[in-house]
């Protein structure tokens, strides 16, 4: 057995823990950090995020402002001390970015230019045209190249964690190249493998979004926090779900029916005067409620509204918008600057994740986990546009900087037992490569992804949910007589699909589980059968701890400071 | 929706274990495909569908993350955004040119990574602000001398299509050389000295033959050939300048 020892194990090379790694370098001299990722960081799906990224820049703006526009979005689930801390750190996190190369785009006088954005009151999303989370990315890989204390193990799938006496100190991970299982040893683990949108059918996320560390942390008994919060994109491109961005409705693009309608003014779906400004909760909604009156458009992929750029005009389109207008053109044959681009609500992004403080400290000593994975929480029920690419920074570097703390005061775990725990994935990992069993991979993805939109898509009722949790026990039960055809060792992409699906289905059943008994509806859960928000039961965060028999939930309140929750209207 | 129709697919195949293993092989899969299939839904279809020990890299499947890159009917492209309406059939898909090949579809992509890193592809100052006194202010005028330069997705479609690769495998190749120009046309940056050495050093910008293919194949028209004749240009007239203080 392979094993490796390093300060910090970093899972994930994304947005979150390529910034988590280069905060810790920075702020300790010797510390070394080992970045285990399934695939190179500069594929890891950060990449497909474009509108920007947002914190307080002008001075028509203040920290208060950005924090309540937060709260609001979130419905009130967010953490506010968590906020507060957020806000207050994300100008120094971008300006930081900026100095690393990030090509920001510009005022005429060489400043940093910003945009509107959904649910937010004043222009503060920073961006880079619309490709923000490429240029985030590769500034933040390039940048992490400088630094030889940031060890690679690229094409490394984390299998399991590696826990000694309740202290994480480690992972087992399996080299893709070789199939040779790997120990990864350190003081302290982050988690920065992003969300888990391959849950679903329809979804802009990348085919990497499996949930993995959400399930390696659940299945080592660290609880999942509000998982029933699944955030749709109002607009994603039927068909593929590829993102076309909300920086379209930011610049000023507007939403049709097929009555030549704008919708969002002309019926009241609770955004008043922010139309297609509102947050992506409550867009999705009044999108789906077109379709459900017949007002929306047919199409091979089912119903869709229009996204009219055109009055943009196409100077505005290419300066601002090109990556949409290249995505339109080249998967629906659609050119934005002469035709309206057919969109419609997609599964984007998961509010839920592993519990954590707001240092990104999780209940289990030694585990940091931030970014999509994590709850810290200041997303709550509903996410704002643009609030995620800043989360990956303040929490990548509070989780760095507080996982070399913790790795400095404490002594290495042992490493008999940690290694005998490798050895047995290593073990686990030939019994699954030669696998002999009835069930295909991809027919159980396809559905528990079929199960888990029908149960838990943008509307929801006790019906279909239950039918969805006992689907998913099911296509569990069957997961276990899955067979493999791929015995090579060597690049088997299968055994890393069999993985995946397990995850999978422990982050799917997270999700239903816990929406199954929030008798409310808060934010992105929205329920046909309890309609309105109860604060008097649900103002709390669910927390979904793992049990052989099923999943375990709990409550935890919110924390207020300074803003009493209100209705949510706009 | 239009019925499927079913496309050949002729996949290399390699596996560097076994018996069989050998050089390689073709071989042919049936896939019924919609209309608007591209060519990475077909290689899914058959990984989850027909045969599930064909290897492949791939993720955003939106032509960003730069992983589905593979030759497709002899010319390097991303497979997500290539339509399978457009191209001749038999479809024949094979793994980048001018790289080791790991498995199948998966190529050995370490010495680009090597190669990236080798033009110190970060900013370099002599003196660091501190991010308290905000941004390096930087024009509209001067964020579009290096902008298209900075819309790499290091694909290394660039590098399938070089036919300088082909001889000289050590050549640091168009993406580095168009990554290393764009942060030394970076007003933010201070560190083109120290890029000189590599960018044009031996398996630097003097083994270009400028033969344009890069910029042909690029998905995201980043135009390496540019880069590298701009490089050649700017390190001709440093060479010219440095010459008699060196002889001096």
């Amino acid at each position: 057995m392979k094993v490796i020892r390093h300060d910090i194990v970093l899972v994930g090379g994304g947005g979150a823990g390529l910034r988590a790694a280069i905060a810790a370098v920075e702020v300790s001299p010797e510390t070394t950090v080992c970045c285990v990722s399934k695939l190179y960081p500069m594929r890891s799906h950060t990449v497909s995020a474009e509108g920007g990224a947002a914190a307080v820049a002008g001075s028509d703006d203040n920290l208060d402002l950005h924090a309540y526009d937060t709260l609001k979005g979130s419905d009130f689930l967010a953490d506010q001390d968590a906020v507060e801390q957020f806000v207050q750190e994300a100008p120094g996190e971008l300006t930081q970015l900026e100095h690393w190369g990030c090509p920001w785009s510009r005022e005429p006088d060489g400043r940093v230019a910003v945009r509107a954005f959904g649910g937010m009151s004043v222009k503060r999303t920073w961006f880079a045209a619309d490709k923000t989370g490429f240029h985030m990315l590769h500034a933040l890989f390039q940048t992490s190249m400088k630094y030889d204390r940031i060890v690679r193990l690229d094409e490394f799938f984390a299998t399991k964690l590696l826990v000694d006496n309740g202290r994480v100190c480690g992972v087992a991970a399996l080299d893709i190249r070789t199939g040779e299982v790997t120990a990864v040893l350190g003081r302290a683990v982050i988690l920065c493998t992003g969300g888990a949108g391959q849950v679903f059918p329809f979804t802009t996320n990348a085919a990497v979004k499996t949930g993995d560390g959400m399930a390696l942390a659940y299945r080592e008994g660290v609880p999942l926090k509000d998982m029933e919060f699944v955030q749709y994109h109002p607009t994603g491109l039927p068909g593929t779900g590829i993102l076309i961005t909300e920086a379209s409705r930011g610049e000023g693009g507007h939403l049709y029916n097929n009555e030549g309608e704008r919708f969002l003014v002309t019926h009241d779906y609770g955004v008043g005067n922010k139309a297609e400004l509102g947050p992506r909760d409550m867009l999705s909604r009044a999108i789906m409620r077109e379709m459900e009156a017949g007002r929306a458009f047919d199409g091979s992929y089912g119903k869709y509204v229009h996204l009219d750029l055109r009055h943009l005009g196409e100077k505005k389109i290419d300066e601002k918008l090109p990556f949409v207008r290249e995505l339109a053109r080249n998967f629906v044959g659609v050119d934005p600057v002469h035709e309206p681009i057919p969109v419609r609500p997609v599964v984007h992004y998961m509010m839920g994740g592993v519990d954590t403080d707001i240092t990104g400290a999780t209940p289990m000593p030694g585990l940091y986990a931030a970014g999509e994975v994590a709850a810290v929480s200041i997303n709550g029920a509903n996410r704002l546009g643009s609030n995620s690419l800043t989360e990956c920074l303040v929490f990548g570097r509070r989780a760095g900087e507080a996982a070399v703390r913790f790795a400095g005061d404490c002594a290495d775990g042992d490493e008999r037992v940690l290694v005998d725990q490798a050895e047995a994935e290593h073990g686990r990992m030939d019994a699954l490569r030669n696998k002999v069993g009835g069930e295909q991979i991809a027919v159980i993805r396809r559905e528990m992804q079929a199960s888990m939109e029908s149960g838990c898509g943008v509307f929801r009722d006790q019906g279909s949910m239950d039918a969805t949790v006992a689907a998913l026990r099911q296509l569990k039960g069957r997961y276990a007589d899955i067979g493999l055809s791929d015995r090579s060792k060597v690049f088997n992409t299968e055994i890393v699909q069999a993985m995946e699906l397990r995850n999978m289905l422990d982050v799917a059943e997270a999700v239903a589980q816990t929406a199954a008994v929030r008798t409310e509806s808060r934010g992105a859960h929205t329920r046909t059968d309890y309609p309105t928000r109860d604060d008097s039961q649900f103002l709390k965060h669910s927390l979904v701890n793992f049990s052989p028999q099923g999943p375990e939930i709990g409550y935890r309140d919110v924390t207020l400071t300074r803003w009493t929750p209100e209705e949510r209207k706009y | 929706m239009s019925e499927p129709r079913i496309v050949k697919f002729e996949v290399f195949r390699y596996s560097p274990e076994g018996a069989e293993t050998g050089e390689g092989k073709w071989q042919t899969y049936e896939v019924p495909c919609p209309d608007d299939y591209v060519v990475l839904d077909a290689l899914n279809h058959i990984k989850d569908y027909i045969d599930p020990t064909l290897s492949h890299r791939w993720s955003c499947r939106m032509g960003v993350c730069g992983s589905c890159g593979m030759m497709v009917n002899g010319t390097p492209n991303l497979t997500c955004k290539s339509f399978v309406r457009d191209l001749e059939h038999p479809i024949r898909v094979g793994p980048l040119a001018n790289f080791p090949v790991v498995r199948d579809l998966v190529v050995e992509l370490e010495s680009f990574m090597d190669k990236l890193k080798s033009v110190k592809p970060w900013i370099i100052r002599k003196v660091e602000k501190d991010v308290k006194y905000g941004e390096y202010l930087q024009t509209p005028d001067e964020l579009d001398s290096y902008r298209q330069f900075s819309m790499c997705i290091n694909c290394c479609l660039c590098y399938a299509a070089c036919p300088v690769m082909i001889n000289e495998p050590d050549f640091i190749g168009p993406a580095a050389i168009a990554l290393g120009f764009r942060y030394n046309q970076d007003s933010r940056d201070e560190g083109e000295a120290e890029r000189y050495a590599v960018l044009a050093g031996e398996h630097g910008v003097w083994n270009c033959s400028y033969a344009n293919e890069c910029s042909e194949v690029c998905p995201k028209h980043v135009d390496p050939a540019a880069a590298v004749n701009r490089e050649k240009l700017v390190s001709a007239l440093q060479w010219l300048h440095i010459l008699p203080k060196k002889g001096a």
